[in-house]
């Protein structure tokens, strides 16, 4: 190659910039859009909350929103018709669907993982990871009224006295919703454990019992809580399953007390779906009402975000 | 601490109570050299691979006995044969008797479970867990529910690894902290916290430098005073320094001799091992 060629070779070609530059920018917007989407959405659920401050606070007599806010977030009487927003009413059923589908989602999710990552042969693995797929592809509707036409009726042999409408049902189907996504992210988790730890395990005289769980699990426990925490967010913000099947009477309940979860109650997405297919007018307090609890739902699975994160950096395990 | 006093040990080993050869190793305390591992027409396939074959040989008490050979020749497989880690691997087929003290490990009745916690392993990557030092070394006791006073046998287990003074204020920091020669110990510690009877390394100082390889070295001659080690290497010289008696394996999976390592490396029988040992192939 004369040296000539060579320069041409290494010139810069700038037939391409343009094309570069275009490209190059289509793919910003395309990011940018949905930090665009989030911010104005952010702002929107903050504006129009702040709106339903005001009003109710020029109900209750006062001046500025701060006796509003506490009234909204203190308030366990969610009743429309008499004005009365206390949200706690809401969260109290959020909470619950929360623990009872956690309770139910989680150790069925690492015992799926471990089984899927430790015991399963390929065959077997080949059949139950599509079949954890599909559960996880079930419109949710689907799920509701699942719990509604089969898991209630169940229940009552058990328990005479249950509501139609329900905690246990909806607690019980969303907690079957969230088990795909914690035995997949767990069992990602444990599928990176180095072979080596578990040869080191067999090579002690370990069981495959010992191994899995005192070697495999706590070397995957990063992994496993990420995939809790994501679970236990997809549970908060679950809304077709839990508007089908665990009522639309929104009542204060102790999420502590398991007889609570024998009766129906209005979890926060539930109660926003009901605003908005009801007949309020546009711009009435209830309709207002719809973003302050919006807030309070954003506030809560931001929270869990943040958890995850920290999470998964404090625990970790490099190798 | 010597497993072959404790008078469960029969029971250890065979899931039901038919040990025949293995009873009579309790008397046994002699010094001679006592052959302990003994394999008879050992062959392994890996699938239709023949990684093995016709592997016949004594491996003597309080000694240490190393294999060598180039890689692939099956050093490491034939290790993996006397703890039985080859049944992890699905598609290992391993005909022939092994037998430990008199007793064959591939007999029906031979829990591998149980087995290993006789013989102990150390391999080449260092592999601690992701636990504290302490937890590490005591890992073994738990899992086999030995009750022993656990901060005794961490010290001393310790100790014999030559590990003791460099971690001894830091016995509850993860043992993934450690330097890669230091785990490597932390990994002897733990394979003779339970106090097996054999030892197996597969290349345990390959991943190491010199000065950690050398500590290494040191440990498997003092361990020799009290357990079996059995050692695979491709490093002849280590080979030459730290054994008793050695193994050379060639390519094709067959053991071409095995001697006293001063013969081996001396005046070899075998024109092959002898191009082998001094570099001409290999």
């Amino acid at each position: 190659m004369s040296t000539d060629d060579l320069e041409t070779d290494l010139t810069r070609n700038t037939e391409n910039a343009p094309r570069e530059l275009l490209t190059r920018s289509f793919f910003f917007l395309c990011a940018a859009l949905s930090v665009v989407t989030t911010l104005s959405i952010v702002g929107l659920l903050i504006t129009e909350a702040s709106k339903f401050f005001t009003l109710t606070a020029s109900l209750m007599g006062v001046t500025g929103e701060t006796a509003s806010i506490v009234d909204f977030l203190t308030g366990t009487t969610w009743q429309i018709h008499s004005q009365e927003f206390g949200v706690l009413a809401l969260v109290s059923a959020t909470l619950m669907v929360t623990i009872g589908s956690a309770v139910i989602a989680l150790p069925l999710g690492v015992a799926t993982a471990i089984y899927l990552s430790e015991y399963a042969s390929a065959q077997a693995r080949s059949v139950l990871k599509p079949a954890l797929e599909i559960l996880a592809g079930v419109p949710t509707v689907v799920y509701g009224f699942f719990a509604l036409i089969y898991i209630t009726p169940a229940l009552e042999v058990v328990f005479p006295d249950i509501g139609t409408f329900n905690m246990l049902s909806a607690s019980i189907v969303v907690g079957i919703m969230i088990i795909p996504m914690v035995a997949s992210i767990s069992e990602d988790a444990m599928s990176a454990v180095p072979d080596e730890l578990r040869q080191a395990g067999y090579g002690m005289g370990a069981t495959k019992f010992d191994v899995s769980t005192g070697i495999v699990v706590p070397a995957a426990l990063s992994g496993i809580f990420s995939s809790f925490i994501l679970a236990i967010s997809r549970a908060i913000g679950e809304t077709m399953a839990v508007t089908v099947a665990a009522g639309a009477q929104a009542k204060f309940l102790n999420p502590l007390n398991p007889a609570s979860y024998l009766e129906g109650a209005l979890p926060m997405t539930a109660a926003m779906v009901q605003l908005l297919t009801g007949d309020i007018t546009g711009g009435g307090l209830a309709y207002r009402s719809l973003f302050a609890i919006g807030l309070v739902l954003f506030v809560i699975t931001l929270i869990m975000n943040v958890i995850s994160d920290y999470v998964s950096r404090r625990y970790r395990e490099a190798y | 601490m010597n497993g072959t006093e404790d008078p469960t040990n029969d029971e250890m080993l065979v899931e039901t109570d038919v040990s025949d050869g293995l009873s009579a190793s309790a008397n046994s305390v002699s010094r001679d050299a006592e052959t302990v591992i003994s394999s008879e027409n050992i062959n392994v396939w890996y699938g239709d691979d023949h990684a093995l074959t016709d592997i016949t040989m004594d491996i003597p008490e309080n000694s240490v006995t190393a294999m060598i050979g180039p890689s692939g020749c099956g050093k490491s497989t034939f290790l993996r044969c006397i703890n039985r880690m080859n049944d992890l691997i699905d598609v290992a087929r391993v005909e022939g008797r092994l037998t430990l003290r008199g007793k064959n490990v591939y007999d029906d009745d031979v829990d591998p479970v149980a087995l290993r916690r006789r013989v102990g392993m150390v391999f080449q990557k260092p592999n601690p867990f992701p636990k504290s030092i302490y937890e590490n070394v005591v890992y073994g006791l738990k899992i086999q529910g030995i009750d022993a006073d656990y901060d005794e046998v961490v010290e001393e287990s310790l100790k014999r690894a030559a590990l003791w003074d460099e971690v001894k204020d830091r016995l509850h920091e993860s043992g993934l902290d450690l330097s890669g020669g230091q785990q490597q110990r932390l990994c002897i510690a733990r394979a003779i916290a339970t106090d097996p009877e054999v030892l197996l390394m597969d290349e345990p100082a390959s991943a190491l430098d010199p000065v950690a390889t050398s500590q290494i070295e040191d440990l498997v001659e003092e361990l020799a005073e009290d357990y079996t080690v059995v050692i695979v290497t491709h490093n002849m010289q280590q080979a030459a320094r730290i054994s008793d008696k050695t193994a050379v394996f060639l390519t094709g999976g067959e053991l071409v001799e095995f001697d006293d390592t001063q013969k081996i490396f001396e005046n070899p029988d075998s024109q092959r091992v002898e191009d082998y040992i001094t570099g001409k192939f290999g």
